[in-house]
């Protein structure tokens, strides 16, 4: 009988689960993935972590919660670094431990340090060692490394085209879970549909532009450009938001309480911070006087920057955990380069466990009003001031 | 140019020196008060930690001291202290003080290019005076640190409550009078003299309590609401392992220079913290259970609001309570915890603490008698 493993529905899930599941997979795993966000895990994880910590890591243990039992390894990575010269946070770092001190009757966590601080290189090494849980052929573990990079990179390269790594995940990964929908409000299936059909009739249009991410060094700006030209989401929506924050906090619905669908819904195009090419974020992060040392920083500031060059952006969304140690600084800082340099339209919508869903909704609806009313009062002002010159220039 | 630095507990008098030898002009930023922390709320984001909000205070009221250039220490992560100087940078400019920031990296390895950057504030000082300048700021930090453990010891046991307090109080004030380290050395001594005469009431056996937690807040005074000082007046023996002078040495100049570091804390601490994971989580969970295994009555992580590295750190102490069977009081501070609440808990603490130990003291005899 294979060997359950089992992988949490939080943190990195929503980055890397497409390579664990192609990895685990090739090596004959069988994997569990916990159930959706819903209002039992939060509580489980709310109870069980200490107060002080982020909703996204209260979410994560309610997840853990949620599968301990079902499986024969726990999947816990210590995700230290995953990229160069860059952390990702303390709590990543420190998760494993979090879990294994606080939670009881946990089964074996494979906990291997990912830490590409130093070098990328090291992925190989730690794949490896994980890979060794379940074959003792390093050839063999070597190949699935090669086969979960390629899933890994079509995932990466479908998010670019508008899908939320949600959905796309939804719709691969576990058809099982996804008979359990009740965390769904109505919205989210209408427009997971819509999405799927959406993409579907795309296919074809985009499989042109396949492309590696480590190679797209000559690609130009246009083609990475989501609401311009053939890669236009749907250009019969009005309003065009890019919405900021951590893959946890975008991609979770019921951590965000529908946050992007409700965007969506309200007429918006969203672009998210996954879906601008990484070398363009890399350059604009380098633009800082000193580089953040941490993934999540440079990512957001890089991609703020990037987005306060295009002019076809009506409005950015930040939506940040309450109390995330990165969020605090990056925020403020994507604030300030925001106010300094451009009037464009910006929110923060924090999110914690006691955050309530009306006040969410108003808040959105207010963001969307304020840029439309702008946006109607703006063009309302160019026109009028020609009707003006116009008259005069009549009279005389 | 007028340099000027934020405060961090007693880290002014070894930068003091250190600027004073170099004969760098300077402002020392009035010590952290009640306004401080209030400029520094107002500017600073809501969820940033603390410490920032208060480093930003001093460095503001030095502003209108008439400084124009900042010091710090940077850092490369994965704790936000790495990023303060950035922080301070852009706050600052937005506020429209045009202050500069020179951030000293740590020089990882890399000596030659860390002086260099030293000498350039220095106006070209010679490397021999630069080197002797470092030399005499670390032994005063060293000294420093040493006198405060001093009071440490001699507060709980002193016969006339307060004897301690008056002159470490008045060295904390008066040293910045002095310039030179070769004064500020010899001030220190006679402070350390001067606590060696309090008559102290050598029978008293008091209650040992190890304090961990993040280093800013552990360390500075004010941000503890002088916990330290509090706790020695009711008569507890406290003592801490993270100080400035043990980051100098262990961070700065061992690392630099490649020595071995003292890590018995991180040995102690990798069955429950794996590795580094940044700011003093690893010292916490290790320096934990090492005043277990030394007999102390209990530990008191302090730790500031979000602060990540702590969060991680306090998850997972509850293990090593109960591995161990020494009692943890956590305190987490910010702008606007109350004195009064807050000890209230340490009272409570103590308390129990008390119970602990004649608890014990019982069953001992009862074993004793028993046999
Ligand atoms: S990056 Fe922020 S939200 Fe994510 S785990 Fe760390 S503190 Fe929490
Ligand atoms: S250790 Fe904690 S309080 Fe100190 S800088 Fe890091 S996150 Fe902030």
């Amino acid at each position: 009988m294979s060997k359950k493993i089992g992988i949490p529905r939080g943190l990195f899930y929503y980055q890397f689960y497409p390579f664990w599941k192609s990895f685990f997979e090739e090596l004959g795993a069988e994997i569990v993935v916990s159930d959706h966000t819903s209002r039992k895990i939060l509580d489980e994880g709310v109870k069980k972590c200490v107060d002080e910590a982020c909703l996204p890591v209260k979410i994560f243990f309610g997840h853990v919660e949620n599968i301990k039992d079902k499986v024969d390894y726990l999947f816990l990575p210590r995700y230290t670094s995953v990229s160069k010269k860059e952390y990702v946070c303390p709590k990543f770092g420190g998760i494993p431990d979090m879990i294994r001190n606080t939670l009881s009757d946990l089964p074996e966590i494979i906990d291997t340090e990912i830490n590409l601080r130093r070098t990328e290189k090291n992925a190989l090494k730690a794949a490896i060692e994980i890979g060794r849980y379940f074959s003792d052929d390093n050839k063999a573990i070597k190949k699935a490394y090669k086969k979960a990079l390629i899933s890994y990179r079509e995932f990466r390269q479908q998010v670019k085209k508008g899908i939320f790594p949600g959905e796309l995940l939804d719709n691969s990964a576990n058809r099982v879970q996804n008979r359990n929908k009740q965390n769904f409000s109505p919205i989210y299936d209408m427009i997971n549909i819509k999405n799927e059909d959406k993409y579907k009739n795309n296919e074809d249009k985009y499989s042109e532009d396949k492309c590696d991410d480590k190679c797209n060094g000559d690609r130009s700006e246009e083609d990475n450009n989501l609401f311009n030209g053939k890669n236009r989401i749907n250009s019969n929506m009005k309003l065009n938001i890019a919405v900021l924050g951590h893959g946890y906090n975008l991609y979770d619905s019921y951590c965000n309480m529908n946050a992007l669908y409700k965007l969506r819904n309200l007429g918006a195009n969203i672009i998210t911070i996954d879906m601008i090419d990484e070398n363009i974020i890399n350059e604009k992060s380098n633009l800082l006087n000193k580089k953040t040392f941490w993934y999540f920083g440079s990512k957001i500031i890089g991609c703020a920057y990037h987005l306060l060059d295009r002019n076809d952006i009506d409005g950015i969304v930040y939506v940040m955990s309450f109390g995330c140690g990165i969020d605090s600084f990056i925020c403020d800082l994507v604030e300030r380069a925001i106010r300094r340099n451009k009037n464009i339209p910006f929110i923060i919508l924090t999110i914690d466990e006691h955050t309530g869903e009306a006040g969410m909704d108003t808040r959105i609806e207010a963001f969307i009003d304020m840029i439309r009313w702008r946006k109607k009062y703006e063009s309302d002002i160019s026109s009028h001031g020609k009707h003006v010159y116009m008259c005069q220039s009549s009279a005389r | 140019m007028k340099v000027t630095f934020p405060h961090m507990g007693n880290m002014y008098i070894c930068v003091k020196a250190l600027l004073d030898d170099l004969d760098i002009d300077y402002i020392l930023p009035p010590f952290t008060s009640k306004k401080t922390l209030e400029i520094g709320t107002k500017h600073v984001p809501e969820c940033a930690c603390l410490p920032l909000k208060i480093t930003l205070g001093n460095l503001m009221e030095a502003y209108e001291l008439g400084a124009d250039t900042v010091l710090m220490v940077g850092g490369c992560g994965p704790c936000r202290f790495g990023y303060y100087c950035e922080m301070h940078r852009e706050i600052l400019h937005d506020l429209g003080t045009n202050m500069k920031v020179i951030t000293l990296e740590p020089p990882h390895g890399d000596v030659k290019e860390f002086l260099r950057r030293i000498k350039n504030l220095t106006n070209n000082a010679g490397i021999f005076k630069i080197l002797h300048a470092i030399k005499n700021a670390t032994k005063i930090a060293i000294a420093v640190d040493d006198l405060e453990r001093l009071t440490f010891k001699i507060r709980p046991r002193e016969v006339e409550k307060g004897a301690v307090n008056e002159i470490y109080n008045q060295f904390k004030r008066d040293v910045i009078n002095l310039k030179g380290s070769k004064e500020i050395i010899k001030f220190i001594e006679e402070t350390e003299k001067k606590l060696l005469q309090i008559k102290t009431d050598e029978s008293f056996k008091p209650l040992k309590i190890g304090i961990v937690g993040e280093i800013y807040t552990t360390i500075d005074d004010y941000t503890s609401f002088s916990i330290q000082q509090r706790l020695g007046g009711m008569g507890v023996e406290v003592h801490r392992y993270v100080t400035v002078s043990n980051w100098i040495t262990e961070h700065i100049i061992k690392q630099t220079l490649k020595l071995p570091r003292d890590l018995r804390f991180a040995k102690a601490a990798r069955p429950y913290l794996g590795t580094m994971i940044g700011g003093h989580a690893q010292e916490t969970v290790g320096n934990t259970i090492l005043y277990a295994q030394d007999g102390y009555d209990g530990v008191i992580q302090i730790y500031p609001l979000t602060c990540m590295p702590e969060i991680v750190a306090e998850s997972i102490l509850p293990a090593v309570e109960r591995d161990y069977d020494i009692p943890v009081l956590t305190l987490i501070i910010d702008e606007m915890t109350g004195e009064a609440g807050y000890f209230t808990r340490v009272e409570a603490f103590i308390d129990l603490l008390h119970r602990r130990r004649e608890k014990k003291q019982v069953e001992g005899k009862y074993i004793l008698s028993g046999n």
